[in-house]
């Protein structure tokens, strides 16, 4: 019974309500990107765009009926994990030696 | 009502994620991207993928944020004195994300509304599904991931090291 209701708000949302919410997600991820100064909080504005693809993946399987959508973001999600803890040890480094967080410090490859 | 609850879920959503980018204190910023990612955890449910949402409940907002507002307070920026932007490049930053955004929004426009196609089993996001899915089609991938976070660890443990030459 419960499996009923669920499928019938699987219906009741369509999945271009799913698109257009991921895609909103991931431009707020790319204007943090583009606004912010702070390497963390740019560092969480990707976070922000991997959890919008995520969440449009999980939608497409969902609406699929297909559970290899799941496992991919399952995986997605543990090469996330990995990823912040070695951005985050790149950061403490960052930090360590120019005494900043601040992603206009880091210019000495600009031309 | 489901309607509703979806409505409820993005909106949260949608404003804490823009509350990340705009809050000036970088802790607040963390903060409202736990709620962000709890209003995702609650369209995976809405999703039938009930253990998803528990696992990014888990790993995201126990794992992945702790470990950033650690290294938050471990630097000592609870501040709301950081460097900004100049004027002209906040504008511009703004204004090249919302034409990104509605590049990808009306790219979307001509998308056919895509059928459920009626042959999904709704017990798909269930955990024993998803175990005998994950345990007979992704055995290789599942023990590589145990590969790549070993090297994700050492990584880390070699990067946080002080007196690396």
């Amino acid at each position: 019974m419960v499996q009923d209701t669920m499928a019938q708000s699987l219906h009741g949302i369509p999945i271009n309500a799913y698109l257009t919410l991921s895609a909103v997600l991931f431009s707020i991820g790319v204007l943090g990107v583009l606004y912010r100064r702070n390497i963390i909080v740019i560092f969480m504005c990707i976070e922000l765009m991997l959890n919008a693809v995520n969440l449009l993946l999980a939608a497409f399987g969902a609406f699929r009926g297909d559970s290899n959508g799941q496992i991919f973001v399952f995986f997605i999600m543990a090469v996330a994990a990995a990823e912040v803890a070695v951005g985050l040890a790149i950061l403490v480094m960052i930090y360590r030696n120019t005494r900043s967080t601040d992603i206009d410090s880091l210019s000495k490859l600009k031309w | 009502m489901t309607l509703y609850i979806f409505y409820f879920l993005s909106f949260l959503a949608v404003l804490s994620a823009f509350m990340v980018v705009y809050s000036k204190n970088p802790v607040h910023s963390v903060l409202y991207l736990i709620v962000t990612f709890f209003s995702i955890a609650g369209h995976y449910i809405l999703l039938n993928a009930q253990f998803l949402a528990a696992v990014h409940v888990i790993v995201y907002a126990g794992a992945i944020m702790v470990l950033f507002l650690y290294v938050i307070m471990m630097l000592n920026l609870n501040t709301d004195t950081e460097a900004q932007k100049s004027n002209y490049l906040k504008l511009a930053a703004t204004v090249a994300g919302g034409i990104f955004m509605i590049v990808m929004i009306g790219s979307l426009k001509g998308v056919e509304k895509i059928e459920n196609l009626g042959t999904s089993n709704q017990n798909a996001g269930l955990i024993k599904n998803l175990g005998q899915v994950l345990y007979n089609d992704y055995m290789l991938p599942f023990e590589m991931a145990s590969i790549l976070f070993l090297a994700a660890m050492v990584g880390a443990v070699m990067l946080g090291k002080n007196e690396l030459k």
